[in-house]
């Protein structure tokens, strides 16, 4: 038995650190049976559930696409433009055919951090591996859906991302599910590998149903110069989340910043952080979060900034707007600096729409309902994270749609 | 609801006056902050409202517009001949009262781009107003009013009330805290803007008597109008010996509330 699997074994049982504890034998191990086929022949309501979380059915505007169902990967293309600049694959297969990629393995998040990554080893579902060639700049995104089609399935997945020197990309992963799947856990591993010079923008959307249960766990690596940036949005509403993702600024110069949307509604139970540790000369750090809480949502909105060099800087801002009596923010943001010269910022703001704000914008006509849906259509900006043009647009639509349905 | 829209616009056609208060008394947290203003502005008029800090001209203009936190106590507002003292905010502004406020909040993320073309959705027509103010068109993508300078605020309050249009135009404190430069802008557009409209504006010194030509004004003194008369004789006045005038006036000792 690998050691790694001994490590899983014996953390099987371990609550995590943060967040409600799960029974995870209450779910279930039976997934449908996909076959492969391109996407635009998967069934409507799938293609539409997806489009919700960033992925779209037609190829040309993405560089390369992996989808995967349940257990099963359905769909894994690069377009012919990108071929030998990028590579798309199910882990598993990656595993196959690259020996060194064992070195990727469980090498930013360990396999005994709790028993949701041991899960993910012990009974692993396939996920993808997805690699930017040395220097090539990929200017379209690629994207990943991980998509969930059987009522309280347990989906355990583990990617990996790897930025060789000089590469840029950006990625979009959503993970949804079917609209008859009310029940269910998503574990998705991700690990990061940004090397010299190299530039990752990771999008991730998250669409779950009221009953669902979901804990990402994910992990960063930034060597000299490298630029990590990740982008987090949950709107919809679900039993439990919890997720504290990290970067490590190992490099020289090296940057990680994380940008995060929370809509929290119906009885919500929200758990998100990010940590970047800043471990090298000159690197910089910044977490923004925007939270919103209505209904009885519970969110907690973390941020952990370590700086563990001179010359490091970081800063991390987190609002929070409160749209019920019955929901709570609770934000935590935590500095932390091991090493003189390491100069950590924090501003953390929870409160209600202003009524000025209201009044202000009811004397240009709005009503105050439509007053309201703009202050907090506005509170949701994605033009703050300083995100590509495009990228910024997409996501600023999936934002529009989801405000306009909830207010 | 034809039939009354119709009766509405009657009344106000035969209504000499587009904004009449009558005896307004309003309190704030149980506060009297207004006390009894009478104000007549009739039509195509342009009136002007001084006073010293804190003698409650900004609050007659939040109760004007129906901010839930101004209670009106006794009273009431008379606009187009119809008593909107109880109308919501919104209601109000669409039966045609546009503000000009002296210190906007700033809203992250609402761009100040968003509401101008909501309020005038014609590109073209916008992007004339722009050059009016001289505003530069990427200022549409800030967030409104946040890290606004001084002078930026009044200008994106004008051109908000431009694009906005309405028959009462409202300007608290256009001339506060502008150059001189801006100020010749600003005083330029009021003046083409107030052509054929109605108007009340607050000014401290008067600065903007410069541009537009007024022909009433009001002194605001401990929440009542204790004075009206000519502008620039009223200006003057203050001008040479301060509100102390206004204190001396027999006249205004009479109205003046004793809180």
């Amino acid at each position: 038995m690998s050691a790694s699997k001994d490590a899983a074994l014996r953390a099987i049982n371990k609550p995590a650190a943060l967040g409600p504890d799960l029974d995870i034998s209450q779910y279930s191990r039976q997934p449908k049976n996909w076959e492969p086929c391109p996407i635009s022949s998967l069934p409507e309501d799938i293609i539409r559930r997806a489009l919700e979380v960033g992925v779209l059915p037609e190829q040309e505007s993405r560089s390369a696409t992996f989808f995967q169902i349940d257990h099963s990967v359905i769909f894994e293309a690069v377009q012919e433009v990108f071929e030998g600049k990028i590579e798309i694959m199910s882990a598993k297969e990656a595993l196959e055919k690259y020996d060194w990629l064992k070195d990727y393995w469980w090498k930013v998040i360990s396999v005994d951090t709790d028993k949701y990554t041991a899960l993910a080893e012990l009974a692993w579902d396939q996920g993808y591996f997805i690699r930017i060639l040395e220097d090539q700049k990929v200017t379209i995104p690629l994207q990943a859906c991980l998509f969930i089609s059987t009522d309280n399935l347990n989906q355990n997945v583990h990617n990996i991302v790897i930025a060789e020197p000089g590469s840029e990309a950006q990625i979009i992963t959503g993970c949804t599910l079917h609209s008859s799947v009310q029940r269910g856990l998503h574990v998705g591993i991700t690990e990061f590998y940004v090397k010299e010079d190299a530039k990752i923008t990771f999008t991730m959307i998250h669409n779950w149903a009221q009953k669902f249960d979901s804990r990402p766990r994910s992990g960063a690596i930034i060597e000299d110069n490298g630029v990590f940036v990740s982008n987090y949005m949950c709107f919809k509403p679900l039993k439990s989340l919890q997720m504290y993702p990290v970067a490590y600024c190992r490099g020289v110069n090296s940057r990680a910043r994380f940008n995060t949307i929370i809509y929290g509604t119906g009885n919500s139970y929200i758990d998100v952080g990010s940590k970047i540790v800043l471990q090298n000369e000159g690197c910089r750090g910044e977490i923004i979060s925007r939270v919103i809480a209505t209904d009885k949502a519970q969110v907690y909105a973390r941020g952990f900034l370590q700086g563990e060099h001179s010359n490091t800087k970081a800063h991390l801002e987190c609002r929070g707007l409160l749209l019920s009596d019955e929901a709570t923010i609770h934000a935590i943001p935590e500095l932390m600096a091991k090493a003189q010269g390491a100069e950590l910022s924090h501003e953390a703001a929870v409160g209600k729409i202003a009524e000025e704000q209201i009044q202000y914008l009811m004397a240009r006509g709005f009503s105050r309902s439509e007053a309201e849906a703009l202050i907090v259509r506005g509170f949701m900006d994605v033009s703050i994270f300083g995100l590509p043009k495009d990228l910024e647009r997409e996501l600023q639509k999936i934002v529009d749609i989801t405000t306009e349905r909830a207010l | 609801m034809v039939i009354a829209s119709q009766k509405i616009e009657e009344v106000s056609f035969l209504t000499k006056n587009i904004l009449d208060v009558q005896d307004l008394s309003v309190e704030v947290s149980g506060k009297r902050i207004l006390n009894n203003v009478n104000l007549q502005i009739p039509r195509g008029e342009v009136h002007i409202l001084f006073g010293p800090n804190g003698s409650g001209k900004s609050s007659l203009i939040m109760t004007l517009l129906g901010f839930p936190a101004y209670k009106v106590v006794s009273g009431r507002i008379m606009f187009k001949g119809r008593d909107i003292t109880d109308l919501p905010t919104d209601e109000r502004v669409k039966m045609g009262i546009s503000v000009a406020f002296q210190n906007p909040p700033a809203i992250r993320g609402v761009k100040l781009g968003g509401i101008l073309r909501y309020l005038l959705p014609n590109e073209e027509k916008l992007n004339d107003l722009l050059a009016r103010v001289n505003f530069p068109p990427d200022f549409l993508n800030r967030d409104i009013n946040l890290g606004f300078s001084g002078g930026e605020i009044k200008k994106s309050e004008i051109l908000q009330v431009l694009a906005q249009g309405g028959d009462l135009i409202v300007l608290d404190e256009p001339d506060s805290g502008v150059d001189v430069e801006n100020l010749r802008v600003l005083g330029t557009v009021i003046n083409e803007m107030l052509r054929d409209r109605s108007a009340l504006i607050i000014t401290h010194l008067g600065v903007i008597l410069q541009y537009i030509d007024a022909d009433m004004a009001h002194v605001m003194m401990d929440g009542s109008i204790v004075c009206s008369g000519s502008p620039l004789k009223i200006l003057g006045q203050i001008l040479n010996e301060g509100y102390r005038w206004c204190e001396k006036c027999q006249r205004a000792k009479t109205l003046r509330c004793e809180l």
